[in-house]
């Protein structure tokens, strides 16, 4: 994984003293709440229902297990013990006292971590596939070229005041894990041409996004060559930036310019800067990628008979608890003998995403014995060891389970993604984590969940959408009708390769309601469904009519 | 890169005296002349200073600007950033006279308006000078290019 030089430890230093200087002049009163905000939110800091929030970057989602380590640090000595994964493959703290954050932020950087631009205004932290480097389905590693991303978007001095927040998502495989075509940007790294073993490229879809007005983002370049990925992106910020709407933040995100102007006149305008930068000396040297590649080379894998390096008893491996968890929670690997092993942060009626320091800790121990100490933040607010050799999953799935990490459900219906909602977020309308606790423990009491299969079900506690309620194959949206929550349920959404958004059903429910409407749409699918069709499937075959019949008839 | 502006060490008073907050970053004289609108500076042959506001399309000046002594760039709100992009488009296009931000502006955005090629500031609050010091020595590196001169990191790095 990429590691800091001496240039990026001092820039992150330097952001430290930043901030520190802005909060003394805030409370000197040199600064104004207005003036002092976009800076704080700038550095993570936001200010929720009862106390600050402290977003803090992973890059990609990677991290090592000393930097899970100092998050499980953080969480003791700042927060209530906890962490919350997010859908950025972030992580936020949801206790903090704003004369912590300085020290928390020096804290982050003696790891080479930090809080920059996870939030305002600005482009924020990148995003990509969390089995990159390790899946069997990838063309190549996507991560270099989000660093390559990051390094540039960091400081950006001409990108600091976009109309609204800017998130970039890097993948390079024909199987989407990152939701990229539901970014502002999503880059896909692709061989010219689609002919094997071609030179690589980038193709750049533009103007996706969630929030009260999802789309899809539309292709607007078949292949940017690798040299000109930096000056490409540029073009598409400073078109954003300069005419991107300001009048009204709801239609301030990329994806209404692009809408508005439509693609093509984008794409021209996007093109003739693009045309205007390539001699402005904005592309970086050739030679950094290369420099950033040499970080992401592939551990020594041992070989694939190779036995265990734990002294696990070998009965473990016969036990059908692990056997469950392997098949649901493990992912091909490009190595034989190798498996992705994700981590569940989604117990039975626990909070999705919410990971204590002493679980930080035992996932940072397993990465450090069993998987080349690298962990990863999957946007779906999970965990993954992305390189585990088979013979050492019993001990891993062990440790996993005496920790209450090892609920085997990944894409099922209890693998939940939900924003924080109500129970901490000043824009929301509705309560969200108790709905998604209620629906995970009606389904495990049902047994339904494993033969459900993969059932991915989505709530957000308002229309900002932070819970990917748009993307779900089930999605909930709470909302706020004459003081009462209500819970709205759509269907048919998909942030994968087949990007669809869902579709509304029709009038809200209660909260116990929505919990017995997600229960008879899956109802229906159970009876309605053909061999090896997801719920996603047979809602593309039948349509939305027989859930319509069965939830309103 | 667009030429590269002359420093001097520091910021100086103006020598018209007229505006006690102006910050300068240029060894000339300061310019005095009155600002006009783009439309108006497009227009007439004789105007010689241009004040540029959000929704102005910078570029309109390009073929103009032999003749421009100032670019006056308004920041209404701090948080509009379409200047940014104005002063790099000017400095792209070779225009290697003043550059001046006015309005909103404030200590923590000017290290990333020096980036963006601005080289005066006419803030409507007057500065701290300890904290616009500060501000502008902060950074030791630059991981991209911009209108300034400075060498990012990742060029650094393979020199």
């Amino acid at each position: 994984m990429y590691r800091y030089d001496s240039y990026d430890q001092a820039m992150v230093d330097a952001r430290v003293e930043e901030f520190r200087d802005q909060c003394r002049r805030r409370l000197e009163g040199k600064l104004t709440e207005d003036q002092f905000k976009p800076l704080r939110l700038m550095n993570g800091l936001y200010l929720q229902l009862h106390a600050y929030m402290l977003r803090v970057a992973v890059p990609y989602g990677t991290l090592g297990g000393d930097q899970m380590r100092a998050l499980a640090d953080i969480a003791e000595k700042y927060d209530r013990g906890y962490g919350h994964f997010t859908t950025r493959q972030n992580i936020q703290y949801n206790w903090i006292k704003l004369e912590d954050a300085g020290d928390i932020l020096a804290d982050l950087a003696s790891v080479e971590m930090h809080a920059i631009q996870t939030s305002g205004n600005c482009i924020r932290n990148i995003s990509s596939d969390h089995f990159a480097g390790a899946a069997a389905d990838e063309l190549v590693d996507p991560r270099p070229y989000a660093e390559l991303l990051r390094q540039w978007s960091s400081f950006h001095p001409e990108f600091a005041y976009l109309p609204r927040k800017f998130k970039i998502a890097v993948i390079a495989s024909t199987t989407d894990r990152a939701a990229m075509k539901l970014h502002d940007i999503g880059i896909r790294i692709v061989e010219r041409d689609g002919e094997q073993g071609g030179e690589l490229g980038a193709q750049f879809y533009v103007g996706g996004g969630m929030g009260r007005t999802p789309m899809i983002a539309p292709c607007i370049n078949e292949f940017v060559p690798l040299d000109r990925l930096i000056t490409y992106a540029e073009a598409c910020l400073r078109v954003y930036n300069r005419h991107g709407r300001r009048d009204n933040k709801y239609k301030a995100r990329i994806k209404i310019l692009v809408h508005e102007l439509g693609a093509e006149e984008y794409t021209r305008q996007v093109d003739a800067e693009y045309a205007h930068m390539l001699d402005q000396g904005v592309e970086p040297p050739f030679a950094e990628l290369e420099r950033i590649r040499t970080f992401f080379a592939d551990p020594e894998f041992r070989a694939a008979d190779e036995a265990s390096a734990s002294n696990e008893p070998a009965k473990t491996a016969s036990e059908p608890a692990f056997q469950r968890w392997v098949r649901r929670n493990t992912n091909p690997h490009k190595a034989p003998g190798y498996v992705s092993a994700v981590i569940s942060l989604k117990p039975v009626g626990g909070i999705p995403g919410d990971a204590t320091a002493e679980q930080m800790r035992l996932m940072a121990d397993l990465a450090e014995r069993y998987g080349f100490d690298e962990l990863r933040v999957m946007h779906t607010q999970n965990i993954v060891l992305p390189h585990v050799h088979q013979s050492d999953l019993p001990a891993v799935w062990r440790a996993l389970d005496g920790a209450g990490l090892s609920t085997p459900n990944l894409d099922q219906i209890g693998d939940i993604i939900a924003c924080p909602g109500l129970d901490y977020c000043s824009l929301a309308n509705a309560r969200s984590i108790p709905v998604a606790q209620k629906i995970s423990e009606r389904f495990e009491a049902s047994g339904k969940g494993e033969a459900l299969g993969e059932l991915k079900l989505k709530i957000s506690g308002c229309i900002n959408a932070c819970g990917h309620h748009h993307a779900g194959h089930i999605g909930i949206l709470g909302v706020d009708r004459k003081g009462v929550e209500n819970y709205q349920l759509s269907l048919g959404g998909s942030e994968a390769e087949d990007t669809a958004l869902a579709k509304i059903t029709g009038p809200g429910f209660s909260e116990e309601g929505i919990v017995d409407a997600v229960e008879t749409a899956a109802d229906v699918y159970l009876r309605e469904r053909t061999e090896g069709e997801r719920f996603l499937d047979t809602y593309r075959r039948i349509g939305m009519t027989p859930f319509k019949e069965a939830l309103y008839g | 890169m667009a030429d590269p502006v002359t420093h001097s060490d520091g910021p100086q008073s103006d020598g018209q005296g007229h505006n006690s907050g102006l910050l300068r970053y240029r060894d000339d004289k300061a310019a005095s002349h009155a600002a006009v609108t783009v439309d108006a500076f497009v227009d007439q042959d004789d105007a010689l200073a241009v004040r540029i506001e959000p929704g102005d399309e910078a570029r309109e000046l390009i073929p103009h600007l032999a003749r421009v002594k100032l670019v006056e760039v308004n920041f209404p709100a701090f948080g509009d950033g379409r200047g940014y992009s104005a002063a790099r488009i000017l400095r792209e296009a070779g225009y290697d006279g003043e550059l001046r931000a006015v309005g909103d502006v404030l200590v923590d955005q000017l290290a990333y308006m020096r980036r963006c090629g601005f080289d005066s500031f006419d803030p409507d609050a007057p500065l701290d000078a300890g904290d616009v010091e500060a501000a502008l020595a902060r950074w030791p590196d630059v991981y991209q290019s911009a209108a300034d001169d400075r060498t990012p990191i990742w060029t650094k790095r393979h020199a």
